[in-house]
């Protein structure tokens, strides 16, 4: 196995409460030692990291990759790489591929096609009920001998709560964590936007922040009960996230993500019709927004996610409801991210843990982290690069974003993984 | 550039002159006079009153009716005609400020026909200016005079009215 | 807001499409308001076709089925000397964006200048309108709940013709706003020429407290909203609003909400009654009210076609190469 030092980075690794300009060696796809080299080791090769920021890799909460079932939108060969282009090393795959991710089979299929691809890991979420119908629960610990990390119901509703109840203690007892998504079906129905002055205006049917505020509640009640961990995914209010700081405050085993988008956008982007901000959940307030951030800095939410989807170019023509939701959103994860230590919102270190340290925790993964003896997956990127994006030169087959043309500070020159190098930029940075 | 072209009162003078000696010769006792929007109108508009018709004033917004929609476009200031009676058998007065190319003309009278068929129409104007580009003739002029393209005859008003003669490029 | 309509108009302000009334000037409500007074005139004479329009295509695409809307713009066109193509697009023909982008491409390529667009989805006009070819327009007939800007616009005409002007009047809009765009368009439309006062008046359920963000002032009870007012507008009560629970029935909404003499009576003596049509006798106004000496709705109709003929003027107008003098 190659023996490889990262020479001269600023090494940021929250695990180790570490910041400093120095080397990292690594050796058989781990981290073997920071600082000088230790006696006897002879690199093979050695990264030249020069004004480049090195942290670990980022691990993704939740990002599609279209593979089974649509690959006229993307496919695993493509995302994995689109995913270490954008520093990401470890990514989270949702239940809802097509077929749903509820046997063994599925759960081989995709990881086998990832692992050959020798890219980002791959990690699944296995169905909590048959088909995500919300019927019957699923074989939960097949799945999980079959890889999964955890179990949920993608967007799928579990409309019954007495099927949530049996599915979270069954869960709590194989030890699995359930990922949520707080939506209650009725309260949402046909929305497509945030029920508010923007809805109005632009007479699209609303999904009003009730729809996720009563969804956490009774989700919550059923995880006190059945002690189950669950994590939230793709908190969009701030009621909602009061409603999880609280439950956190009174020791309930819950965690939570937010989007990169949520972070930054509000309903005004919608204005015009722009079908580039559909999303589910929608973009809420500014008032949501800023209580996402609030959230964020003060550790009630755990980890910023991509809630990658990418699409084909059909998916987002027409009409803003036919249109479908969902931003093609791996490259964007760390640019996004960055922009919040800009604007001062929080700083550096804080931001590369929700990226690494504190998803893999919530995972249970040993990445996320370069403490000697950890498996080798870093990130290094240029803090000071500024560069525009251009949906067309996405690595991700999918080229819906809102973000064309935004100017964005810090991008990506290498990413390892088992301390292989998976990608190299080949950009030309202006000076 | 832009300087005063000939004082109005007296054209205004000669137009009633005229026409009125043209209407008693036809033996017309009461037409319907029709001013073209807008400088048409303000003359027409003296006209009528010095002339004393009983048949109210009608005014004619030509906009619909122009050939060079696709060229200019929709006139913002678009004003509704109003035909006060019914052109069917009358005889017409058609009054305009500047006679050019004949194109304004040959709009307003096709716009008249939509209205309705007249017995005549008499064609009365302060300024025939040349450049004729279709066939059309004044019956009544008061000023007759050749200018080259690059002037330009123009009537402000409504009061007091003046004619201007503006050269372009110069 | 703070938006800028830089797709409705050309940097020189013409207007190139009519999607919604929402970011457009006042100065260009009143310009399509007196090309439309122009038009009325023309239709009350013998021949009430003007050659503006000679050669020009106009294309109504309808994927929302409605036989009044189109034939009113389809009588305008023709009274413009336009030619008209009637397409009625059901949802089943043109699944999915792609096939409703060829649909589009096959008829520019034969030479269409104008689309009116009616689709059961809002910012379908918004979509269509940024895919045309720069020479080409697009009229919006009413998108999803989002707008009906022609429907807005006659309504205003009609104010105009029997009060003059705006500043003045209270406007009382009754119904189902939530779902309804004609109130969204007519509530745009108000406040830009600059009314003394917009209300609105319904159940909670169909009237989102959001709308004091539009400039109108929400009223439970239509008591309260008819007290003074100079126009009473009342929408159209669709039969599913019982499904979805927005109401129990349509008697309760008749005796809380419908227009009655008696309820008239509140309004100034001089009120005018208006109605975008069809109407539901008995459901959202009696009989009485619709027939009697205040109600415009018919005037309305028949306004209809001559704002119709001054949006299509003007749109089409704007591609000309010079600025008219």
């Amino acid at each position: 196995m190659t023996r490889l030092t990262l020479r001269g980075g600023r090494v940021v690794d929250p695990s180790q409460e570490l910041d400093q300009v120095t080397d990292l060696h690594i050796a058989d796809g781990r981290v073997l030692a920071l600082g000088p080299a230790p006696d006897g080791f002879q690199a093979d090769q050695v990264l030249d990291c020069a004004g480049l920021v090195v942290c670990p890799g980022l691990v993704d909460l939740r990002a599609r990759l279209r593979e089974p079932g649509q690959l006229h939108k993307a496919d695993i060969a493509s995302e994995v790489r689109a995913a270490v282009a954008g520093g990401v090393t470890t990514l989270v795959v949702p239940p809802d591929s097509d077929p749903v991710v509820d046997t063994s089979a599925v759960v081989e299929l995709v990881t086998s096609r990832a692992r050959a691809q020798g890219k980002a890991r791959v990690h699944l979420i296995g169905a909590l009920t048959k088909g995500l119908a919300g019927e019957e629960i699923s074989e939960m610990e097949a799945l999980r001998e079959a890889g999964c990390i955890g179990v949920g119901n993608a967007l799928a509703p579990v409309r019954n709560h007495l099927v949530l109840r049996r599915a979270l203690e069954y869960a709590a007892g194989l030890d699995l964590t359930v990922f949520l998504h707080p939506e209650d079906p009725w309260l949402a129905e046909a929305g497509v936007a945030h029920e508010g002055a923007v809805s109005l205006r632009l007479g699209l049917a609303g999904v009003p922040v009730m729809a996720e505020t009563i969804a956490l509640a009774r989700d919550l009640a059923l995880v006190e009960q059945s002690g189950a961990r669950a994590h939230f995914c793709g908190l969009s209010s701030h009621r909602g996230v009061r409603l999880l700081a609280r439950a956190r405050f009174d020791g309930l085993p819950v965690t939570a993500d937010v989007t990169a988008h949520h972070l930054h956008l509000t309903e005004m982007e919608l204005l015009g019709f722009n079908v580039q901000a559909h999303v589910r959940p929608p973009l809420r307030t500014q008032r949501d927004r800023d209580g996402l951030r609030q959230a964020l800095v003060a550790g009630e939410i755990d980890a910023v996610c991509s809630d990658h989807q990418p699409h084909d170019l059909d998916a987002k023509l027409g009409p803003f409801a036919e249109t479908e939701p969902g931003i093609s959103a791996l490259e964007t994860l760390l640019p996004l991210t960055l922009r919040l230590v800009e604007e001062g919102v929080l700083d550096l270190s804080a931001a590369i843990a929700a990226l690494s340290l504190r998803p893999a925790r919530i995972l249970g993964l040993p990445v996320g982290s370069l403490a000697p003896g950890r498996p080798a997956d870093v990130c290094c990127f240029d803090p000071e690069a500024r560069w525009t994006l251009h949906p067309e030169a996405l690595v991700s087959r999918g080229k819906n974003t809102p973000f064309a043309g935004w100017e964005f500070q810090g991008r990506v020159r290498y990413t390892l993984v088992d301390g292989r190098l998976v990608h190299r930029d080949t950009t030309e940075t202006p000076t | 550039m832009t300087r005063p072209f000939c004082p109005v009162e007296p054209l205004v003078d000669a137009l009633e002159a005229g026409l009125a000696h043209r209407l008693a010769r036809l033996s017309v006792r009461d037409p319907l006079m029709v001013g073209i929007y807008t400088g048409g109108a303000w003359i027409a508009e003296r006209l009528h009153r010095r002339l004393g018709l009983e048949t109210p004033l009608g005014t004619l917004d030509i906009s619909f009716y122009r050939d060079d929609f696709t060229r200019i476009g929709m006139n913002p200031q678009v004003r509704p005609s109003r035909l006060p009676e019914s052109v069917e058998g009358r005889h017409v007065v058609l009054v305009d400020d500047v006679l050019y190319t004949g194109r304004t003309v040959r709009a307003a009278m096709n716009e008249l026909f939509d209205y309705g068929r007249p017995a005549a129409i008499t064609l009365a104007v302060l300024v025939d200016r040349g450049g004729r580009e279709l066939p059309v003739q004044a019956d009544v002029a008061a000023l007759t005079v050749a200018l080259p393209a690059s002037h330009q005859v123009k009537l402000e008003g409504p009061d007091p009215l003046r004619l201007s003669l503006v050269e372009a490029g110069a | 807001m703070g938006y800028r309509d830089t797709l409705q108009l050309t940097p020189d302000r013409r207007l190139r499409h009519f999607l919604t009334i929402e970011g457009l000037p006042r100065a260009t409500l009143v310009e399509i308001l007196d090309t439309a007074e122009s038009f009325f005139q023309v239709g009350t004479r013998e021949v009430k076709k003007v050659p503006l329009l000679r050669g020009k295509t106009i294309v109504n695409l309808f994927f929302e089925t409605s036989t009044r809307t189109r034939t009113t713009f389809e009588l305008a066109a023709k009274r413009l000397s336009a030619d008209v193509v009637n397409l009625n697009i059901s949802t089943s023909a043109t699944a999915k964006g792609e096939s409703l982008l060829d649909t589009l491409r096959n008829l520019e390529a034969m030479h269409a200048d104008l689309f009116v667009v009616r689709h059961q989805h809002s910012g379908a006009a918004h979509y269509i309108a940024r895919q045309v070819a720069p020479h080409v327009s697009v009229i919006n007939a009413g998108d999803g709940s989002h707008a009906h800007p022609t429907q807005a616009m006659l309504d205003m005409f009609t104010i105009r013709r029997h009060f003059g002007e705006f500043a003045p009047l209270t406007v009382t809009i009754v119904g189902d706003v939530l779902h309804s765009r004609v109130a969204r368009s007519q509530i745009h439309a108000l406040t830009t020429l600059g009314v003394n006062e917009v209300r609105v008046v319904g159940p909670r359920t169909l009237v989102p407290r959001e709308v004091s963000a539009l400039g109108a002032h929400p009223c439970d009870s239509l008591e309260a909203g008819l007290e003074g007012a100079d126009v009473i507008i009342m929408l159209r009560l669709q039969r599913e609003r019982m499904q979805g629970a927005f109401i129990p029935s349509e008697r309760e909404y008749f005796r809380r909400y419908g227009l009655t003499e008696e309820k008239l009576a509140l309004a100034k003596p001089e009120a005018l009654v208006m109605h975008p049509g069809p109407i539901n006798r008995g459901v959202e106004i009696a009989s009485e009210v619709a027939d009697g000496p205040r109600s415009v709705i018919l005037e309305q109709v028949s306004n209809g076609i001559a704002v119709r003929m001054a949006v299509m003027a003007l749109t089409v107008g704007s591609h000309a190469q010079e600025a008219a003098s």
